[in-house]
Formats: structure tokens, C-alpha cells, sequence
């Protein structure tokens, strides 16, 4: 399928960003260096829960190349000392009652270089009352747990929400008509997106014109303009956020963190610019860390197969404030679709959001507003289901599978699925996968005792948000803005409110304006990341940018060009409704070949011809898209595992991936964001795990103790596709960012469990190290989310 | 102290403080922030340079212990405008995206090169594997290594580092 232009600029393999990335001339936040820039470090808490007794910067303050120290009580006198979460919590900038978990910021020094902020901090004096942790989320709600958010009126315990979706009694009624029912307790454990650039800032804040100009690593520039105004008190329009090249987001960069607060600040104090860059400790302390969902998962069906429904119940941990970014409405995000791609009568959730003494967080990771959780827990209860009925896993799920003409299709819980089909994923998966032939194999190596396991995971993504009569970020429905303007050569500059962080946007974005207009790629220059220069709108995130910036890059393209086609009418002497468009050139219709380029009309709109009416003098065109439904694209994953079965590692030997996201506008980029997803399972299912001990210290703040995957760990992925267009993108797009992250942990872990169904285990929780298999094989459990052992 | 460190063929005298890193050396004294700092414990390898023809992690090199040695940035890949072929490959094969780890993966992907003309996708993850993406998976990262060797292959000059790396790779091999 292509768009109402020529489609000639999809599916083409290039990319701009890259000319400037292998010369090493991106422009990352580090790289930004201005006259008389001072420098900023952050002093953290020790501790995991203390009370701060004093803070003493004196000595720090005397040390000769420091300009200043920043603290929770000077914060607190410009009303500053706390700052709004997008969940309506609040969260402190600079710790002034207690701190509330380890890594938390307590004081900021400014200094004349990066080297002399850090010697200051060890000059600081804080004396701490220390004050027992909460841990282990299922202690949070403890009658005699000590209350974190005692700052918060009100506040008693704990707890934070309950929120719940679907229908109890209805699920009751068909857990009693059910013949078998499984249950399983699961943890989604405590993960970090962890991308390679860590988070920074620099802040300028003008003193003479009082405009406050900030580069930072923002995946949502306006929204953080907005924070920022609100904060300083600043006027929005004097406020001017600027991301340039950013490295890796995945939903850490979402949000606002102490530091830049801080840097803006210091920049307000010093009247000199302020940089503040994280390190990496900092960045997996105290940053938006993922996950951290217990669940217990409960599974109906019939002797035959069929599934009837699901039940689950879930204790959110949202450390110590709750700034998870959701829209507002959704404080469990979007997991509601735990019912996944399946066909069933009734399912309920619950969910419970509890403080603990960690880092708050929680939604990000490319974790699509928390379906990572949710197809992870259906993904798992399926598994199990087919272990207890002993029937093949691929055949359970085609069995179940939504079929194609039930959509649009309206789940138990509330979501229309716009399209799908779901069973043709499935049966290419296990055709390219040789499904038969590696059973096959397995039940060979099971005879000689080896661990061999095939995993299958089926997922559906909700994206693309969203329509702003159910979703908003703290106010701001989702919707976004785009600007396109034709310059009189023809040539065109698109602006759009989303941020990429690696995705590609300026080469996908330019192809979709490019396709509408009938002008080259390289003839459209995609500005982002300015909110000087670009409409608003609230960033990238939750595979939105494709879903509702494209369509509404896709939709001010069309404006210009019916703008264009009055143009070419008064050009042509005919009547606009006599034109049609093709081949990038509007002509009379039956005179194919005849007619105006897009350059002759945008030469000419400049010109002096007499403009019809409903033109003005350019090409040019606004627009705010507001999608009428999410997009929910969908695919099939098979892992094939082996574990040695004496140390419990798990090599990962096979990943086939058939990924179903609507129309491809870049298939080389939709490939790469595919890749990076499946690493992502990898890593999740058996390697990264923030962990704390029992008194709430960090045990992974460094990649030496939080491991990533490397290139030895990744086999070579096998990818396939099905082409299902969105019926309401109007180019039938349905985005890919997070797919494969949502996907593919369910497909690993299904593998090394049904590699150890010999061994009699039928369930372990991520991350599943060696030491972990081991465990599970000798019978012995694991808490992972604890340093308990 | 005062060090003198010759960069990308070009000789530099600084006065700096002597537990200054190599990274920060190159980013913040010279200018070239093509070297980035992902980690700080040189687990991930954004800020790979060599040193004296060597790959490090230009993050855990004090710029002291570059005194008198040379230095190779990504800066020096490219030269008269002309992309090394690692540079070409990784565009061609989608081997960047957020284009923060590339730097460090294609000087990597030159040293292999200049050792192994033709090295296996195995060789090619060990070669990579004390290095992290978030990105790409490190599919194309793989595939890029293999087209760039590929291409200096059938290049009739193969218009590589060999000129500028070569008195660095004698003395690595004795």
C-alpha cells in the first residue's frame, strides 16, 4: 500500500543522520560548550530512608574554584525544594526533610570545571538519621512499616492507588465453568533503559533579555518547556528547550530530574551557563528505571484448549515519589491489554502502586506505557496453560488467536484493535523457524539429557498515543503538532514536536512529506527538538512519534497540496477539480504528463499570478493531529534456547521475529529498531536486574554489576513480516519502536523454562543468570528483585 | 603537567592536571568530541581510541600516560573527504542510530580490519563484544564490519588508516 502520492520515497534504504554519526559529529548535550560555562555535581544520599539532621557546604563553598552550592533550603525559599511528577505527585528537587532512597539528590555544586564540582562534593557535610528501608514492595503495606511520603498531607502508609479493568463478577463466572485453572506469582523485575548516553543539561539563562535557553537530553521538549515556566516562574515564551542529537532514550529521558532543575537554577544564580552531565552511576541510581511489577496471573479454559479468561493481580513498586509518565488517566498505564492477542470472555485486573525507599520510575524501557508487563504476563500464563493441558505451546495459541474478521475487535477490557491478522504471523513464525523440525530436534536431546528449550511469545502493542478525549501527559492531550512550509525552489522544511533519540526521524519524516509532494528525500529537511522552532506537542515516547507525529507530518503535506492544486489550477486555467495528482505533478485530468511540478507551483505561488481565492502567497501549512484510536501492532517470536545444564548458563542460539507493524515507511530503520528490541529481551529475560540489599542500597550502579548484552550474546536475528495497514493512519502506519522490547522477553524466558521442564521447574523470574538456572533446577527459588539468597 | 601528545597525526603541548582523562583530554582541551563517555568503568567502549595503534577506552587512560604516544580519533577516519570504508559501511548497512557508541565501534571495526582483512561475523562480536549498543541489536553493526571489509577488499587503493597507522602497527607488533 502506498499513500495518495507517488509512494516513490517509502520503502527506500537511507539515512540522513548518518553522514554526520560516522564522522563522530553528532551534537550530543556534552558536546555543547559556551563562554564561561561553569559546571555541576550532585551530592546524593548514602542512605536508602534518613532523616537529614544538617547540611553543611561551607567548606565546599571555600574551596577556590567553586561559585556555588545549591541546597534543598535554598531551593526551598524560591518555592523550588519540589517539583510536580507527571503522575501529580511531587518529587524532591533537593532533599529537605529526609531523603528516601539511595542516590537521592541532596545538594548541587557549581564550580569553574567538571573535576573541582566533584572534589567539592566530598566537601560537604550531611549528617543523616537513619531510619528503617522499605524494601520489599510486599512489606509497603505493612501496618508497622515506616510511612516514606510523610511530606505528602494526609499520607499514612504506603500506598499510593488501586486502579482496576474489567469485570470480576463476569470472570468469576467463567473461572467456574473452567476445567482447569493455573495460577502463577511473577515478577516483572526492576530494569533501567540504561542508553548509552547518559542524561545532562546545559542552562543559559540570560540575564539581561531574561530568556533561559536549555540543551538538554529531552524526549519531550515542549512538555519540559512547560515544566520549567511553571517552576521558575519564567513565561513560557521566554523559555527556549533545545535536544539536539540525543544518545539512546527509551523512555529515561522522558521526564524532568533533579539536575536540570539544579543547572537551571545555578545558571539563574551565576548569570553564567551551567552543565550538569550524569555519570553512569547517577544515571542507574536515581533515573526512570522500568518494571518492578509483581503479578499474580490466573488462566481459565477448557480441557479442549479454548482459554475463557484471565485474572491478575499486581503490586506496582513506584519507589519513593510516583513519577511514572502516563497519560494521566492510566496509572497503571496501559496494562490493561494484558488480555494480549487472544480471543477470550472475560479477564480483570487490579493493580496496587506502593512507595518503597527506591528511585521512582517505572514506565519506560520501551515498554509501551507498560505492555511490556502485560504480554509478558499473558505470554507466561499461556505457556503454563499449555504445560498443564500437555498440548503444544504454537498450537494453544493459534488456537485462541483473535481471528482476522473479528476486527476491529473490542477486548474484554475495553481496547478496539484496529487491525490484525494474527494467525498468517503465526504460522510464517513457525515456517521460517522450522518449528516441527526443532521439536524434533529437542525431543532427540532430551533423550541424551541436554537442555534444549523453544519459547514462543504472540504479542499486541498499543501505541500511537493518543486521542486527547481519553489521553493526556499532565494535562496536554497527546495529540501533535506539524509545520510544513515549500521555499519557491520546491524544497521543504517539516517541523514536528516529537524528539528522536536515534530512531531516524529526520530520514522517516522526510520520506512521508516527500511521498505526498513528489519531491526528492533529500528536498525535505525535518526540524525537531527546538521549541523555538516547532509546533508542540509532548515528545516521543510509547512508539508514538510514527502514529501520531507522521500522521500529522502525512496530513499538512496533504494540506499543501490541495493548496498547491489551486495554485496549479489558476496556473493551468482550469478548474481545481479538474486536476489530478500524480507522478508529483497536478495536471488537467486526461493530460497526464502536462501539468505543474511542485516547484512550478511553489515558484509560482511567489510569482505574480492572481492566487484564487483560499491561498495565500506561499505553500504553507499547520496542523494538530489527533488520532482517533491508538494502533496496535502486533507479531510472533520464537527463541530456541540451550542450557548447560551444570552451571545454568543459557545461550541463545536462535531468535525469529515476524513483526507486523502496519504500512513501512523505512524498512531498513523499521529492521533496526526490530534489533535493538530483541536485544532488549535478551537482556531483560537473562541478564539486567537493578537490585537492592536489605537496607535498600543499590547493587547496580555500574555496568559491571547491571549487564547489558553484548554483541556475543546476541545471536543474528531472523526477521519475517505481515503487512496489516492501521485503517485510521492515513498512511497505515502503526509504529515499531518498542515492538520488539514488548515482545521478546516472554519469548526467552518461555524457551529456558520449557528447556527445564525436564528438570520439573515451571517458573523462574527474570533475570535468568546462570546462578538463577541453577537454582531453579536444583529446586531452590529466588527472589530476584532482592539481594536475599 | 605539561604533555605533549601528537592526535590524528597532529602534535599538541598542553599544561594539564595530571589525573585528567584521555576522553575528557580530547573533548574538552582539543575539541573533538567525536570520543564519548558512556560508562566510566570501561564497560561500554563510546570512548574508544587508539593509543600507540591500540584500541583503549579512552576513559580509564589518564591523558598523562598519552605523553609522547599517538593518538587516533574517529576525527581521522575520513580523510580529503573521502569516508574510511568502515564509515561508508555503516551507513550503507544501518550500523548507527543514535550515533552515540559509533565512534568507539568504528575505530574498533578499523584495527580489526587493519589485522584481519577478512574476518569471520565470530571474530567480528569478539572484536566488538567489550563494547556496548543500546541500538542496533548489533546486527548491523556486524553486518557493516563484514561489508567494510568487503569493500577495502575490492578497492583498487584501499584507501584505509594504513598510511597513518602503519609505523603505529610496527611497533605494536614487536
Amino acid at each position: 500500500m502506498t499513500a495518495d502520492g507517488n509512494g516513490s520515497a517509502f520503502g527506500s534504504r537511507i539515512r540522513k543522520e548518518d553522514a554526520r554519526f560516522v564522522r563522530g559529529l553528532g551534537k550530543f548535550v556534552d558536546d555543547v560548550v559556551l563562554p564561561g560555562m561553569l559546571h555541576g555535581a550532585m551530592l546524593r544520599s548514602p542512605m536508602a530512608h534518613a532523616r537529614i539532621v544538617s547540611v553543611d557546604v561551607s567548606a565546599a563553598l571555600a574551596h577556590p574554584r567553586v561559585k556555588t552550592v545549591i541546597t534543598g533550603e535554598m531551593l526551598a525559599e524560591r518555592g523550588m525544594a519540589w517539583m510536580p511528577t507527571l503522575s501529580y505527585d511531587q518529587q524532591a528537587v533537593l532533599a529537605t526533610d529526609k531523603v528516601r532512597f539511595q542516590g537521592q539528590e541532596v545538594a548541587f555544586v557549581v564550580a569553574e570545571d567538571r573535576y573541582a564540582a566533584r572534589d567539592a562534593l566530598e566537601l560537604i557535610d550531611v549528617e543523616y538519621e537513619p531510619l528503617p528501608a522499605v524494601v520489599d514492595a510486599h512489606q509497603a503495606l505493612a501496618p508497622d512499616a515506616p510511612v516514606i511520603r510523610d511530606d505528602r498531607p494526609g499520607q499514612q502508609d504506603n500506598h499510593i492507588f488501586d486502579w482496576e479493568s474489567g469485570d470480576a463478577q463476569r470472570v468469576a463466572e467463567v473461572f467456574a465453568e473452567a476445567d482447569v485453572v493455573v495460577e502463577q506469582d511473577m515478577l516483572y523485575p526492576r530494569v533501567h533503559p540504561a542508553p548509552l548516553e547518559t542524561c545532562g543539561i546545559v542552562a543559559d539563562m540570560d540575564p539581561v533579555s531574561g530568556r533561559l535557553t536549555v540543551w538538554s537530553t529531552a524526549q519531550a521538549p515542549h512538555a519540559h518547556r512547560s515544566l520549567y515556566a511553571q517552576l521558575t516562574g519564567i513565561p513560557e515564551h521566554r523559555i527556549r528547550v533545545i535536544a539536539n542529537d540525543i544518545g539512546g532514550g527509551f523512555g529515561n529521558k522522558v521526564g524532568v530530574y533533579p539536575g536540570y532543575v539544579c543547572a537551571i537554577v545555578a545558571s539563574m544564580i551565576t548569570q553564567q551557563p551551567v552543565k550538569w552531565i550524569e555519570d553512569r552511576a547517577e544515571n542507574l541510581m536515581s533515573t526512570a528505571f522500568a518494571r518492578d511489577y509483581h503479578m499474580r496471573g490466573e488462566i481459565a479454559a477448557r480441557s479442549d484448549g479454548t482459554i475463557l479468561g484471565l485474572r491478575v493481580r499486581v503490586l506496582a513498586d513506584h519507589g519513593a515519589f510516583n513519577a511514572t509518565a502516563q497519560p494521566s488517566r492510566y496509572p497503571a498505564g496501559f496494562f490493561g491489554v494484558f488480555t494480549g492477542s487472544y480471543d477470550l470472555q472475560a479477564a480483570h485486573c487490579s493493580v496496587t502502586g506502593v512507595y518503597t525507599n527506591k528511585a521512582p520510575g517505572g514506565v519506560a524501557y520501551s515498554c509501551s506505557f507498560r505492555v511490556t508487563e502485560a504480554v509478558y504476563l499473558v505470554e507466561r500464563m499461556v505457556d503454563l496453560l499449555a504445560c498443564e493441558l500437555d498440548m503444544d505451546p504454537a498450537e494453544l495459541r493459534m488456537r485462541n488467536l483473535i481471528r482476522p474478521e473479528q476486527f476491529p475487535y473490542d477486548t474484554a477490557t475495553g481496547w478496539r484493535y484496529d487491525s490484525g491478522d494474527y494467525p498468517r504471523a503465526l504460522a510464517k513464525l513457525l515456517d521460517m523457524a522450522g518449528y516441527h523440525d526443532l521439536r524434533a530436534e529437542q525431543a532427540a536431546k532430551r533423550e541424551r539429557g541436554e537442555l534444549m528449550g523453544i519459547g514462543l511469545s504472540f504479542f499486541t502493542e498499543a501505541v500511537g498515543a493518543g486521542p486527547r478525549k481519553h489521553l493526556d501527559m499532565y494535562g496536554f492531550g497527546m495529540a501533535d503538532g506539524a509545520e510544513l512550509r515549500v521555499h519557491p525552489s520546491g524544497t521543504a522544511v517539516l517541523r514536528v514536536s516529537c524528539m528522536s533519540q536515534g530512531q531516524g526521524h529526520e530520514t522517516t519524516f522526510a520520506q512521508l512529506v516527500a511521498n505526498e509532494l513528489g519531491i526528492g528525500v533529500d528536498e525535505v529537511d525535518v526540524v525537531q527538538g527546538d521549541t523555538d522552532h516547532t509546533p508542540f506537542g509532548v515528545g516521543t515516547y510509547g512508539s508514538r512519534s510514527i502514529a501520531v507525529s507522521g500522521a500529522a507530518a502525512v496530513t499538512v503535506a496533504r494540506k499543501v497540496r490541495e493548496q498547491a492544486r489551486l495554485i496549479a489550477a489558476a496556473m493551468l486555467e482550469a478548474d481545481p477539480e479538474d486536476l489530478e495528482w500524480g507522478d508529483g505533478r497536478w495536471y488537467v485530468r486526461g493530460v497526464e504528463g502536462a501539468g505543474h511540478t511542485l516547484a512550478e507551483i511553489a515558484r509560482a505561488a511567489h510569482a505574480d499570478i492572481d492566487l484564487p481565492d483560499g491561498v495565500d502567497g506561499q505553500l504553507a501549512a499547520s496542523t494538530v493531529y489527533n488520532p482517533p484510536n491508538l494502533t496496535f501492532p502486533f507479531g510472533a517470536y520464537l527463541c530456541v534456547v540451550d542450557v548447560d545444564p551444570d552451571t545454568g548458563q543459557v545461550t541463545v542460539r536462535r531468535f525469529v521475529a515476524v513483526d507486523d507493524c502496519g504500512v513501512r515507511i523505512n524498512p531498513m530503520i523499521v529492521d533496526g529498531q526490530i534489533h535493538r528490541g530483541l536485544a532488549d529481551g535478551i537482556g531483560m529475560a537473562l541478564m539486567e536486574h537493578i537490585a537492592f540489599d536489605a537496607d535498600g542500597n543499590h547493587l547496580g550502579g555500574s555496568f559491571m554489576d547491571y549487564l547489558l548484552p553484548t554483541a556475543l550474546e546476541c545471536p543474528s536475528w531472523e526477521l519475517g513480516e505481515t503487512v496489516t495497514p492501521s485503517p485510521h493512519h492515513p498512511v497505515g502506519a502503526k509504529g515499531i519502536g518498542e515492538a520488539a522490547t514488548v515482545g521478546s522477553p516472554a519469548a526467552v524466558v518461555n524457551a529456558v523454562m520449557d528447556a527445564l521442564r525436564p528438570c520439573g521447574v515451571r517458573h523462574a523470574d527474570m533475570p535468568l543468570t546462570p546462578a538463577a538456572v541453577w537454582r531453579a533446577i536444583q529446586g531452590r527459588a529466588l527472589r530476584s528483585d532482592l539481594a536475599i539468597r | 603537567m605539561d604533555i605533549t601528545v601528537t592526535v590524528n597525526g597532529r602534535q599538541y603541548r598542553r599544561t594539564i592536571e595530571p589525573r585528567v582523562l584521555l576522553a575528557y583530554f580530547l573533548r574538552d582541551e582539543l575539541g573533538l568530541t567525536g570520543t564519548h563517555l558512556g560508562c566510566d568503568t570501561s564497560n561500554c567502549g563510546a570512548c574508544v581510541v587508539w593509543l600507540d595503534g591500540l584500541p583503549v577506552k579512552s576513559c580509564t587512560v589518564l591523558a598523562a600516560m598519552a605523553d609522547g604516544k599517538q593518538v587516533r580519533t574517529v576525527e581521522s577516519l575520513a580523510r580529503n573527504g573521502q569516508l574510511d570504508p568502515v564509515q561508508q559501511a555503516f551507513i550503507d548497512c544501518h550500523g548507527a542510530q543514535c550515533g552515540f557508541c559509533t565512534p568507539g565501534m568504528l575505530m574498533t571495526a578499523r584495527w580489526l580490519l587493519d589485522r584481519d582483512p577478512d574476518p569471520s561475523e565470530e571474530r567480528i562480536r569478539e572484536a566488538i563484544s567489550g563494547q556496548l549498543c543500546r541500538c542496533t541489536g548489533y546486527e548491523n553493526i556486524v553486518r557493516a564490519i563484514r561489508r567494510a571489509a568487503e569493500l577495502s577488499n575490492t578497492a583498487d587503493d584501499d584507501g584505509s588508516s594504513a598510511a597513518l597507522a602503519g609505523e603505529q602497527r610496527d611497533e605494536v607488533a614487536s
